[in-house]
C-alpha cells in the first residue's frame, strides 16, 4: 500500500544524546577488522590532528539508524518494516565522529515514492555535537518490497 | 586532517591498492554485536531462507565499512573522508563453512575537485557479482 505523501518534509524531534566511547569505537573497528591506529590509539589520532580517537566513517550509522527508527516505527506512516531492505546509504562529514562526542540526530523524511508496488523512503539524519555544531549528515534510502499477491 | 597522499601526486585514473576482505558467519555475529543490527537474516539461515534469500547474507553496512578501507588505508587518516555513499545492489551471501565469502574492492580516482579533494570510485564484488553500485567517496588530500 502506498505511503502517505503528506509525510514528506516531516521532521522528528532530536534524539537524546548518544555518547561516543573509545571502547565502543574499538569494538566496531575490530568487528570490521580495521587496525588503523586512529581508531584505538589516542596518540596516533592526535598525531593526525584529532583531539581523541576517531570512529570509522560508517560507525555513525548505528546512531542515525536508531534515530530513523522513530520514522520507521511511526504507526501513522504505516511502513511494513518486515519487508524493508536498505537501498542506498550516503554520508557527508563536517568532521569525523570522535570519542567524547555527545551526538543528537534529527531525522527528516525527504521523499516518499512508489515504484512497481515498492515503497521507497528517503530519510535524512542531521547529526550535531553538544555545542550544536554539525558533524555529519546521513541519507538512508529504505525500500519496502511489494507484498506478494495473495 | 593529515592525508599522506598529496593532491598534486594523483591524477584521474590513479588506482588505489585493491584489497580483499574475508567474511564468515563469525564475522557477521561480531559485526551484529558491534553495530547493534541483530536482523536474523545476518545470522539465522532458516530465517533468511524463509524470507526468500539464498542463505545468510552480510550486513550491507558491513560491506560498506570494508569498501571504504581501500580509501582510508590509502590516505592514512580516515578523517580525510568528506563524503561516502553506496547503493546496495546484490547481497554478499555467506555460507556456513570455514571459508565464508570474500569481498573484493578496488578503487580509482575518478575526478579532481576543489579544495584538494578527489572523488574515488570504488568497485566491490563477491563471488563475481557486483555488490555495491554508485560507490563513491570524496577525500581531502594533502
Amino acid at each position: 500500500m502506498a505511503l502517505d505523501q503528506s509525510f514528506v518534509g516531516r521532521t522528528y524531534p532530536p534524539t537524546d544524546p548518544y555518547e561516543v566511547g573509545r571502547e565502543k569505537i574499538r569494538e566496531f573497528a575490530e568487528a570490521v577488522g580495521d587496525a588503523n591506529p586512529a581508531y584505538t590509539d589516542p596518540d596516533a589520532a592526535k598525531a593526525l590532528g584529532h583531539p581523541d580517537v576517531i570512529a570509522p566513517p560508517t560507525f555513525v550509522f548505528s546512531i542515525t539508524f536508531r534515530a530513523a527508527g522513530q520514522v520507521v516505527a511511526d504507526p501513522q506512516l504505516g511502513l511494513d518494516y518486515s519487508r524493508v531492505v536498505h537501498g542506498d546509504q550516503k554520508f557527508a562529514y563536517a568532521r569525523p565522529v570522535r570519542a567524547g562526542d555527545r551526538l543528537t540526530v534529527t531525522s527528516t523524511i525527504e521523499a516518499i515514492k512508489s515504484l512497481a508496488g515498492n515503497d521507497i523512503l528517503d530519510i535524512r539524519g542531521e547529526v550535531h555535537d553538544e555545542a550544536g555544531e554539525h558533524v555529519v549528515t546521513a541519507w538512508t534510502k529504505l525500500v519496502a518490497r511489494a507484498a506478494e499477491e495473495a | 586532517m593529515t592525508a599522506k597522499i598529496a593532491y598534486d601526486d594523483v591524477e584521474v585514473g590513479t588506482e588505489l591498492p585493491a584489497q580483499t576482505f574475508p567474511v564468515t558467519r563469525a564475522t557477521l555475529v561480531q559485526y551484529a554485536g558491534a553495530s547493534g543490527d541483530f536482523n536474523p537474516i545476518h545470522w539465522n539461515e532458516k530465517f533468511a531462507k524463509e524470507v526468500g534469500l539464498p542463505d545468510v547474507i552480510a550486513h550491507g553496512m558491513f560491506t560498506m565499512a570494508e569498501a571504504i578501507r581501500v580509501v582510508t588505508d590509502w590516505v592514512g587518516d580516515p578523517g580525510a573522508v568528506a563524503e561516502y555513499g553506496v547503493r546496495f545492489t546484490k547481497p554478499v551471501v555467506v555460507p556456513n563453512d570455514d571459508q565464508g565469502a570474500v569481498i573484493e574492492v578496488s578503487g580509482k580516482v575518478a575526478a579532481k575537485l576543489d579544495d584538494n579533494t578527489v572523488r574515488v570510485d570504488l568497485t566491490a564484488t563477491s563471488a563475481g557479482q557486483k555488490v555495491l553500485g554508485m560507490s563513491r567517496a570524496v577525500v581531502r588530500l594533502a
